[in-house]
């Protein structure tokens, strides 16, 4: 109960602090912010499948293809649609039909969603690298299709001028839910179950855990939430084509898991914040200055060096990453608390 | 579709299915040995081709010794990605294994894009790769010859070595059981540095291949050629090295065959070997020639 407040109290924090920024930011530090959010999301979905059951899914970027192309599709009015279909017309029904917004997101989701479901059956009969590599030949054949599917998809051109829908409100909006619904999963007993079958998929089985639907919830309510984010993004960027959706994206993504801490919802929050923060700071390192007499000329590229070369050294030799399994808990910031006024001695264990 | 025709795209489609096999030796070694899936291996071919473009077009040497160069250095690379991503996690969990073969393969295609830029530049091949041989009809870039013959011959100096020396038995016997192996007495990690060296060589001399069939390299050039070599290799049974070979042809006379039946369906192309993936693990996971490989926990 006293939890339960004192997350309302958080979220009504955020709230205010949203409202602030709403304000008083300017435009760069808004997109920023919805950036943040939109990778909260993506990060917690993926955290479902690669960090709670331990499967290491490599095709991310399909579910948010997905759900980007779908809730595009399903924003624009007719009118767009014949416009930026002038090579071949869109295909019915997509070519009459136009949501709003909400209705677009679910819809983009649910598409995802679906797309996991008939995806599901084969990739949970193989594990480990065999489950890395098929996920990763979806999301390389989504890609393809995007590519190709003229009437669908508009080809390499991709969708332009979508409408900036994407406000703060809908970007953190949907962050916190994400983090509310797979927080309170995790809990539950199909979360626990889950991590049961990373731990140990055969002790797991035995214990009477049905691996296959307790793996398939999670991948399709990662495929979910990963759609919806890929429609915010959509409506962020408000340009999309195939080349927005390639392993790249699923990189990011992995790099963000990994360092926050694999199994970590809070490590994988943390992490994407971090991420999407750091990585517009890092930026210096790509334009050029002149330091103390000396000009340097800035090297494109150079910040996925540092990215890739941060995870090489993440998982070789910090494998738990930020957080490394262990989880945000009010009463574990309590703890602190106490501790930092000196009620408790310095590592002593809670009472249990 | 006549006979002239059919000859012709089966010599197209053998090409460029030496050249996977080439490329799915590597990752059938490694796999076999230390049951990861490389991912770094397609990104040698970049650096070979790089190297490639560097001695020839840059410092202007003789092609012999630039490509000497090239695989060489394409063999160190792949020692020393072992040393550096793979060794340390040698007693890790598996996912960790394959997370941090992902990062070196990012690591490596960004570090080449940053020295080089991103800008794809044309490779200088020799001037005997060019042109073609004419008979009866039939007309053969003599490149589509070069390449299946230098395959041969690597493969067979592979299988030789592998078959027929005390450390091919090693890796062998290595790939069987790894703690069993060491206990014989056998300097494990000398015998997979070998693996990854031999892997690494077959990429390189494969990376200036594909770079003289396809004459433009780019950092990311790597990633495409590679994971369908991986599929080639899973298609043949991975830890198979026959397995490997015949993977490669199939997969590549399949793509041909997609190019040359359907044209309009020429764009998906890239689609069919990850199709070809999904069948071949829920119909077979063992692969055409594998023995059951034991599915081994993460």
């Amino acid at each position: 109960m006293k939890n339960r407040l004192l997350t309302l109290g958080a979220v009504a924090g955020l709230l205010l602090l949203l409202w602030g920024a709403q304000r008083f930011a300017d435009e760069y530090q808004v997109r920023l912010l919805n950036t943040a959010a939109i990778f909260i999301t993506l990060a917690l979905g993926y955290h479902l499948i690669n960090g709670v059951c331990g499967q290491l899914h490599l095709g991310p970027n399909a579910f948010i293809a997905l759900g980007a192309y779908t809730a595009a599709l399903l924003t624009l009015t007719p009118a767009e649609k014949s416009r930026i279909f002038f090579l071949e017309p869109l295909i019915w029904p997509f070519s009459q039909l136009t949501l709003p917004f909400a209705a677009a997101l679910c819809c983009g989701g649910l598409v995802a969603a679906g797309f996991a479901f008939l995806t599901g059956f084969p990739v949970f009969r193989v594990r480990g690298d065999y489950l890395a590599i098929v996920t990763l030949g979806f999301g390389e054949v989504v890609r393809v299709l995007a590519n190709n599917w003229q009437g669908l998809t508009n080809g390499p051109l991709g969708l332009k001028g979508l409408a900036p829908h994407t406000t703060l409100w809908w970007s953190w909006g949907v962050a916190v839910a994400a983090l509310l619904v797979i927080t309170a999963l995790t809990r539950s007993g199909y979360g626990r179950a889950m991590q049961a079958i990373r731990e140990d998929e055969i002790a797991a089985r035995a214990m009477g855990v049905d691996v296959f639907r307790h793996l398939m919830l999670a991948y399709l309510l990662s495929a979910f939430f990963l759609g919806v984010g890929g429609g915010l993004l959509a409506h962020l960027v408000t340009t999309i084509s195939p080349t927005l959706f390639t392993f790249f994206l699923t990189f990011n993504l992995l790099i963000i898991i990994v360092v926050g801490g694999l199994g970590s919802a809070t490590g994988a929050v943390l992490a994407a914040l971090l991420f999407t923060v750091g990585g517009e700071w890092l930026r210096v390192v790509e334009e050029p200055h002149v330091l103390l007499g000396f000009s340097y000329p800035g090297i494109p590229g150079l910040r996925m060096v540092i990215f890739s070369l941060a995870l090489l050294l993440v998982i070789i030799y910090f494998r738990r990453g930020l957080c490394g399994g262990r989880e945000f808990t009010w009463e574990g910031l309590g703890r602190r608390l106490r501790r930092l006024k000196g009620r408790i001695p310095f590592g002593a264990r809670p009472q249990r | 579709m006549d006979l002239v025709t059919l000859m012709q795209q089966l010599v197209n489609g053998l090409s460029l299915g030496s050249l996977y096999a080439l490329i799915a030796i590597g990752y059938t070694l490694v796999y076999g040995i230390l049951r990861l899936i490389n991912f770094a291996h397609g990104d040698l071919i970049m650096v070979s081709a790089y190297v490639g473009v560097m001695g020839v077009g840059l410092f202007r040497w003789p092609w012999p010794a630039a490509f000497g160069l090239a695989v060489g250095l394409t063999g160190l690379m792949g020692v020393l990605l072992e040393r550096g991503a793979y060794r340390p996690l040698r007693r890790a969990p598996r996912i960790s294994l394959l997370i941090s073969a992902i990062a070196a393969s990012f690591f490596l295609e960004n570090l080449v894009l940053v020295i080089a830029g991103g800008r794809p530049k044309p490779f200088p091949a020799p001037a005997w790769s060019a042109g073609a041989i004419e008979a009866g009809g039939l007309f053969i870039p003599r490149l589509s010859l070069v390449i299946p013959l230098t395959a041969g011959v690597l493969l067979l100096g592979l299988f030789l070595l592998v078959h027929r020396t005390q450390a091919g038995r090693a890796m062998r016997a290595i790939a069987y059981d790894l703690e069993t192996t060491s206990l014989m007495g056998v300097n494990v990690n000398r015998i997979i540095s070998l693996a990854f060296l031999l892997g690494s060589l077959l990429a390189g001399a494969g990376g200036l291949l594909w770079a003289m069939k396809y004459p433009q390299v780019n950092p990311f050039m790597g990633i495409l050629p590679g994971l369908k070599a991986f599929i080639a290799a899973v298609l043949g049974g991975i830890g198979n090295l026959a397995g490997a070979v015949l993977g490669g042809l199939v997969l590549g006379l399949l793509e041909i065959s997609i190019v040359a039946l359907f044209p309009d369906w020429g764009g998906y192309r890239d689609a069919l070997a990850f199709a070809l993936l999904i069948i071949i693990l829920l119909v077979r996971p063992t692969g055409l020639l594998g023995e059951a490989v034991a599915e081994e926990k993460l």
